[in-house]
Parts: structure tokens; C-alpha cells; sequence
């Protein structure tokens, strides 16, 4: 399983209503409980607002309401996770994390083609492990999308 | 041991751009008919630096260029050639060349082989035309025994100043005998190739004169004041028939010192020297070694010269930091103020008697992070003189291209603003300046039948006023065209008519696309609009504003914040949200009063405050909130001014001033409309400061829907 280091990667995961999904470590800086955020004017809705995270502004996204899954209740069980993308500091708000995970090359598959809930372009693909199946999330390629509205879009 | 030489190269690259931008800025200044030594003296100074520390770097081809500009100067500040204004341009060139070399071995583009080639011989021409009575001299040059050195090398360096020919190999103790032919003077050649080898080793025959610099060794010996020569004593020993050098020893050789006022051509000094020599006393020693040593008393001259220079780059010690960690003090110290509001806050409920040592050091605590704070924001604090400073070269550039006269005037070039807005100011500010030239100057023949002088006049000024800064760029030119600017505004389809006010006109050219330009010119029209000049300023948290008059010409003013940083703001609430105001922004804030309040077109609703109806917009509206203020008689109006409109944005409360830090929203997210920032209040949450300006414009759209439509 540990044969080939270079394909196995070292995942995030939570969860999004019944959905499991997974993204790079890396990218993580830090997980925290959900805090009083100031709201966006309008901004989309899944954009919470923003917090100060030790002196920094940060905003963050529901991904909840953003792929219409889950209940969204913010209660102290509530999670944060704050990422590091392109440069930037966000958080995405989502209904808990599980586990830390490897996933080598041969536990992947492809996504399929599947609706608008989420564009296929943001998924490296399909993760299995015991029966569960992990969404593996290009979170960086995902939160500086258009669509998310976080990065101004690149001037032409 | 070896040496990084690359943190010296950075500060290489930083001092040969001051003195680059020096060199640009004496060079404006100077007064061809009659300049001034010492901005003559300055200027070579200024190129002898660049080419020193060129040389010991190894940028050959700055050195090269830079040479010839010096020997050039050189002849000028010596009088031996009269400047004309052609070689002050060529001077300017040779500075934008050596700028774009500078770049290249930075790394950043590269550098025009051709022009460098242009400005060279330009320079060169200059410095061979002015000497018709320079005939070629045949020069022989002996190199004396000593260590190996490439004699190909040398050759080709002499080859540059005259044809060389009968190259001999001779015996051991002139291993080389070769002849020149050449313009330079014999003093030119043997600086010239001491770079490749030491000097003791050169004799040098000119007709009568020979010249080497074991002359210099005799004095030496003489006196024996300078020992740094001694280490060469051993090749000079072998050197016979030395002594008969410069004339100097008139009663050795050469019995008439007037050949040498003719020849020594390369010397500005022999005039003085010259009257002393009759008289050879031992004295004389250090004088004869005076003027040898060239470099040395060159630097006495220009150290003198630099003192009393006005612009002195020395007379204020300073150091350089990097903009990154004046940046990094900046945040801490931000942090600190929001660290100690927070505490000040909390403090407030503890009962003062009990406990009135800690408030006491609370209060102490808010003045010492007060004075952090300014004197830190001090530190980012510049004259504006770095801005203005592009524009006299810019201006007598873009005037003779457009075949006008200008005179440019700068007022105020110091009065400081954050560096942030140095660096971000430069462009808009240059596309004013180019605009007035342009568009606002009108060209002398234009003026003069206008009853004007022939020569326009551009103003730069720069002043504080309230807590902002000031930039305006006027000229006497011609103005904005008030016909021309309405009828343009209609062919793209915008919503204008007759009885606009003047300032509603004006700020018409910053449309996106809208250009008073009847053609395009080399000038103006090409790529940045005046809506970026807007954006750009914007950007910075200012506005821009114009005055003009037809026939009397045109202010373009920018208003600045003082520092991008911090600012003075009033807290409002608008139902559970919290928002800051600029202080800047806001004339007064009054409650409404239900009779004072109409409606207009059935939507939007205008206040009569004093007689002037302002319209009334709701911020709850703008920001699409909840309110739970119905009634705008329980509310509060702010009566906003912004690029010279008047708002009354309507808020639930006014909570109270505080100076906040300003923290970038475009860091983590985009820019959100209506918003110009965020910061930290004191219970650690997050606000947000709004962006009046913007506001404003939302509002128009919110309260006019034709408006709206025109937009989309």
C-alpha cells in the first residue's frame, strides 16, 4: 500500500450531511469551533462573513449551504476549518472532520459525470476505504473558483 | 575567505540608481548658458561613482558608458568644452541607458544594444568635435619588466583611442614598445590602460614629453610622505631615464613649461601648478604629486562641492530598511492598539476606586501606545518630492515633443505621505501631468494669440488640509471643453443634458472609454484612461476632484488620506451590524424630522436640511439588512460628502469615534462594493469600514432605477 509515495495522499475528512469528503493536509492550518462571524452585505449566502483570526480577516464559507447538504446548525459541535489557498486564509464551516487518512493510487477512482451540486472540474476523484466512499476535494482549484466568489476575478 | 558579493551588488544597484536619479535631477536643473560649478562638479561626481563602483563590480559595459560620460563632464566642469543644451539631452539619454543597464543586470528585461551603441558614439562625437586643434599625437608607449599581463587586452584597449602600430617585443626591461596614434592626450592613454596594468610600468613618449608615473615615485622619494607607492619599487629601480617627466623639473629638462600648458590638456590644474614651477624648491614635491594622483584630488574638489551643494545626499544619516518589516512594526504595532482598546475597554467596568492603580497604568499604557504609533507611522512617513521628482525630466521631454513651453512649478514637495501612496501615486499622477500637457496647454502660437505668454505654466502642489492630503496639478491652459465633453457623452449613450452643473461635467472624462482626445497622439490616448486615474486613486482611499475655466486653464485635485493604516472613524449600527464611517467623509449628522422629509418620483426620498435637498438613502437598503428602525425620525442621518456630492445615509445610531486600524479585506477575499476595509474592534470583532465614495454611487443607483439600467 505504501508502495509508491508519490500517489498517496494524506487526507482530511469530513463530513457534509451524509457525504465523506477528503482534501490535502497541507493545505489545513488549523480546525476551530464556529465563532460569531461579521456577515458580508450582499454577498452569497453560503459566504458566512468574516472573523478575526488573531489579528487577520478571514472569511468564511458555509460549505454546507453552498452543496445543499447537511443541516445547517451552528451549535458547539460546529467546525471550522481553516485553510491556506493561493496565498490566502479561509475557513469553510462543515458539519464535522472524522479522521486523517492515506489513500494510495489503487483505493482511487474517477468521478463520473454528476449534476450541478457540485462541478466535477473541483473532484480528483473517488476514494474507497471499508465501504466508505471519500469525495476527494480540489479545494484549492474549488475556493478560487468563479463561482465561489472569494478571489476576485483576474482582470482581463 | 570568501566574500558574498551580492548583498554589495543589491546596494550597488540602490546607489547607482540614486545617483542616476541625481544625475537626472542636476541636469534639469543646470543652466546651460552659465552653469554652475558645483552642479557641474555634482553631475560628474554622480557618474564617476556609478562608474566606479560599475568597475569594481565588473558591469564592463556601464563602466564604458559611464567612462566616456565622465571624460566628457570632466572637459565640461574644466571649461575646456562649452555645454550646449544637445549634450544635455544626450546626458539625460545616456541616464535612461544606463538606467535600462542597471535593470538588465538586475535581471528585469534587458538592456538596447543599440542604443547603448548611439549614446556612446553621441557622447563621443561630443567629446572629439570640440577639439579641431587636436591633432593625432604619435604617442610611444613603453611597458616596463614585470609581472605577465595580456598584452592583446592592452592593444585592444588602445586600439579604441587611436591606431596602434609597430608593436615590438623588445628587450627584458622593455619587453613591449608600441606606438599610438591618437586624439587623446598622453595622460588619457596611460588612465585608460592602468586598469590592466600597474601604472609604474607605463612610460609613455609624446614628442617631447614623457610621461610615466615614476615621476610620481621621485616625489615620493623626495618627500617620502606617501608610502603607498613603495610597493612598486621594485619594477620602477630598473627604470632608467625617467626623470625628465612633466616639465615640472625645469631645471632638469625641459626648459619651457608653456608646452606643457598645450599638451597637458588632460591636467586642469597645470595653470596653477604652472606659476609655482619657476621656482623648483623641495616643496614643490607634494604640488608636482598633486596633480598625479588625479583621483584622490579630484575627490578633495568634489567632497568641497557636495558640501555646499544644495541637494547633499549625505548631510542626514540614515539607514535603509525594507519596506517588509516597517510593514511588519506596522502590524504589531496595530495589534497593540487594538490589544490595548480591548483592555481599556474592560477596564471600564471595574470600579475605579478599588481599582485605580491598574486604570492608572491602563491610561498610561494608551498614551505610550500612542506615541508607538505615530512615531512608527512616522517611519513610513515620505516627502512627496519622491513623486515630483519624475516630473521635470517627464515634462521637458513631453514640451518639446508637443512643441510647447512649459514652465513647471512644484509647491510643497515636502510635505510627507505614506510610502504606500508614494509608490501607488506616480502613475495617475503622470497621466494628469501628461493630460494637462497635452490636452490643457494650449502651443505658443495658440497662446500668444490668445493674448497669454507664449510660455505655459504647470503647477504641481502638494498641502495638507484637515486630515487629508492635497495633490493638485493646474496649468493656464486652455480647460476642459464643456461643448465637446457633453456631445461626446451622448454619442456613447450617456444620460446627461444642457443645465448640468459644471462639476457633473467634469466628472464625465472619468467614464470608462471616455476620451476628449480628437486624435490619438504619441502622447495621451494610448492604453490608461482617466477612469483608471480614478480607480487607481480610489484604490488609495482619495478622490479626485476638478476645477476649470475655460480659457484659464484646469485643476485636477486629488485628496488623499494621510496614511493608508489607520484612520478616524465613527461607529454606527444599523440593526444588528456594525459599521465605521471615515471621519473624513462625514459634515454632520443630524435626526430627521418627519416634515423634512419628501419623497421624489414616488421612490426615492430626499431631506431638506438648511434648504438643501440631499437625498436620503437607507443603508439597511444599500446592504439589503434587516432593520428594525421603521421610522426615520428614530434614527440618525449622516450628512456624507463624497467627489463632491452630498449624501444623508440614513443609520440606526451613532455608537462613537475611535481610531482603527485598517486591515485589508483583498487579503483573504475580494473587494467587497461599499466596503473600503475592515478592523478589529476592541471586543475582537470583526467591522467593517465603508467606502463612502462607492456608497454614494450605490445609493444613486438604488434611489434612481434609470440609472441602473445605464450601468448594465
Amino acid at each position: 500500500m505504501m508502495s509508491d509515495n508519490e500517489v498517496n495522499r494524506e487526507l482530511l475528512v469530513f463530513a457534509l450531511g451524509k457525504e465523506e469528503y477528503g482534501i490535502d493536509i497541507l493545505k489545513v492550518q488549523e480546525i476551530r469551533g464556529y465563532d460569531a462571524v461579521t456577515s458580508i452585505a450582499n454577498s452569497p449566502v453560503f459566504i458566512k462573513g468574516v472573523i478575526n483570526l488573531r489579528g487577520n480577516i478571514v472569511p468564511i464559507v458555509d460549505l454546507r449551504i453552498k452543496f445543499g447538504l447537511g443541516n445547517v446548525v451552528y451549535d458547539q459541535f460546529t467546525v471550522v476549518i481553516i485553510i491556506n489557498v493561493s496565498q490566502r486564509t479561509m475557513g469553510i464551516v462543515v458539519d464535522g472532520v472524522s479522521d486523517v487518512m492515506t489513500l494510495a493510487s489503487d483505493q482511487l477512482r474517477s468521478a463520473p459525470e454528476f449534476g450541478s451540486a457540485l462541478d466535477t472540474a473541483y473532484i480528483l476523484g473517488l476514494g474507497t476505504v471499508e465501504n466508505r466512499m471519500i469525495i476527494l476535494v480540489d479545494i484549492e482549484k474549488l475556493m478560487t473558483s468563479a463561482d465561489m466568489a472569494l478571489v476576485e476575478a483576474i482582470a482581463a | 575567505m570568501t566574500i558574498d558579493m551580492s548583498q554589495f551588488i543589491a546596494v550597488f544597484f540602490d546607489e547607482a540608481a540614486e545617483h542616476l536619479a541625481s544625475l537626472e535631477a542636476l541636469l534639469l536643473k543646470l543652466d546651460v548658458e552659465n552653469p554652475d560649478p558645483e552642479a557641474l562638479n555634482a553631475i560628474f561626481r554622480a557618474a564617476h561613482s556609478i562608474k566606479g563602483g560599475a568597475a569594481t563590480f565588473g558591469f564592463n559595459d556601464l563602466t564604458e558608458v559611464t567612462h566616456i560620460l565622465e571624460n566628457l563632464l570632466d572637459r565640461i566642469r574644466k571649461q575646456e568644452t562649452q555645454l550646449r543644451p544637445e549634450m544635455v539631452d544626450a546626458f539625460l539619454r545616456a541616464g535612461d541607458v544606463l538606467q535600462d543597464m542597471l535593470a538588465a543586470h538586475r535581471g528585469q528585461g534587458e538592456a538596447d544594444e543599440i542604443a547603448i551603441e548611439q549614446i556612446t558614439h553621441e557622447l563621443a562625437s561630443f567629446s572629439n568635435e570640440d577639439k579641431p586643434a587636436m591633432a593625432l599625437k604619435g604617442m610611444s608607449i613603453e611597458i616596463a619588466a614585470g609581472e605577465i599581463f595580456d598584452i592583446n587586452n592592452l592593444i585592444a584597449g588602445l586600439a579604441r583611442y587611436g591606431e596602434v602600430s609597430n608593436i615590438e617585443h623588445g628587450d627584458d626591461e622593455h619587453p613591449w614598445r608600441l606606438n599610438v596614434a591618437t586624439e587623446q592626450s598622453a595622460e588619457n592613454i596611460l588612465e585608460s590602460i592602468t586598469f590592466l596594468i600597474s601604472p609604474e610600468r607605463i612610460c609613455i613618449q609624446n614628442g617631447k614629453n614623457k610621461i610615466n608615473k615614476e615621476i610620481e615615485k621621485v616625489a615620493d622619494t623626495s618627500n617620502s610622505q606617501d608610502g603607498a607607492y613603495g610597493f612598486f619599487e621594485d619594477a620602477a629601480a630598473s627604470e632608467p631615464a625617467v626623470n625628465e617627466g612633466y616639465g615640472f623639473f625645469t631645471s632638469e629638462t625641459t626648459p619651457e613649461p608653456t608646452v606643457l600648458l598645450e599638451d597637458g590638456e588632460g591636467f586642469g590644474f597645470f595653470t596653477a601648478v604652472a606659476a609655482i614651477v619657476p621656482e623648483p624648491t623641495p616643496i614643490e614635491a607634494p604640488v608636482i604629486h598633486e596633480p598625479l594622483n588625479r583621483r584622490s584630488s579630484d575627490r578633495t574638489v568634489m567632497e568641497k562641492g557636495a558640501e555646499k551643494a544644495t541637494v547633499s545626499d549625505k548631510s542626514d544619516s540614515s539607514i535603509r530598511v525594507s519596506v517588509e518589516k516597517v510593514d511588519q512594526l506596522l502590524n504589531l504595532v496595530g495589534e497593540l492598539v487594538i490589544t490595548q482598546s480591548m483592555l481599556a475597554q474592560n477596564a471600564l467596568l471595574l470600579d475605579p476606586v478599588v481599582h485605580e492603580k491598574l486604570l492608572s497604568g491602563v491610561a498610561q499604557l494608551e498614551r505610550n501606545t500612542r506615541e508607538l504609533q505615530e512615531s512608527v507611522m512616522s517611519i513610513r512617513m515620505m516627502p512627496i518630492s519622491f513623486v515630483f521628482n519624475r516630473y521635470p525630466r517627464l515634462v521637458r521631454d513631453l514640451a518639446s515633443k508637443l512643441n510647447k513651453q512649459v514652465e513647471l512649478r512644484m509647491i510643497g514637495e515636502n510635505t510627507e505621505l505614506d510610502k504606500g501612496f508614494i509608490e501607488k501615486l506616480s502613475d495617475p499622477m503622470t497621466h494628469l501631468v501628461r493630460n494637462s500637457l497635452d490636452h490643457g496647454l494650449e502651443t505658443p502660437e495658440v497662446r500668444l494669440a490668445k493674448g497669454k505668454p507664449a510660455q505655459g505654466n504647470l503647477t504641481l502642489k502638494a498641502f495638507h488640509q484637515g486630515g487629508n492630503i492635497v495633490i493638485e496639478v493646474s496649468d493656464d491652459g486652455a480647460g476642459l471643453n464643456r461643448e465637446r465633453i457633453l456631445s461626446k457623452a451622448r454619442e456613447r449613450g450617456f444620460n446627461v443634458n444642457d443645465n448640468m452643473p459644471d462639476s457633473e461635467v467634469w466628472m464625465l472624462i472619468f467614464e470608462a472609454g471616455f476620451s476628449t482626445a480628437e486624435q490619438v497622439t504619441d502622447v495621451s490616448g494610448r492604453g490608461v484612461g482617466m477612469d483608471v486615474v480614478r480607480k487607481n486613486i480610489q484604490s488609495m482611499g482619495g478622490r479626485i476632484e476638478i476645477q476649470s475655466m475655460t480659457g484659464i486653464g484646469s485643476t485636477m485635485s486629488v485628496r488623499l488620506p494621510l496614511t493608508l493604516a489607520i484612520l478616524d472613524g465613527m461607529s454606527i449600527s444599523v440593526s444588528s451590524e456594525l459599521y465605521i464611517i471615515p471621519l473624513t467623509f462625514i459634515v454632520e449628522s443630524l435626526q430627521p424630522r418627519m416634515v423634512d422629509i419628501k419623497s421624489m418620483a414616488g421612490r426615492g426620498s430626499v431631506i431638506n436640511v438648511r434648504g438643501e435637498y440631499l437625498p436620503l438613502v437607507a443603508l439597511y437598503e444599500v446592504f439589503n439588512l434587516p432593520t428594525e428602525v421603521k421610522s426615520f425620525e428614530d434614527g440618525i442621518a449622516i450628512i456624507l460628502e463624497a467627489e463632491g456630492q452630498k449624501i444623508a445615509l440614513f443609520v440606526d445610531d451613532l455608537l462613537g469615534q475611535h481610531q482603527v486600524v485598517v486591515k485589508n479585506l483583498e487579503t483573504n477575499y475580494r473587494r467587497v462594493a461599499g466596503v473600503a476595509g475592515a478592523t478589529i474592534m476592541g471586543d475582537g470583532h470583526v467591522a467593517f469600514i465603508l467606502d463612502i465614495a462607492i456608497l454614494v454611487q450605490m445609493a444613486q443607483q438604488i434611489t434612481t432605477p434609470y440609472l441602473t439600467q445605464m450601468a448594465a
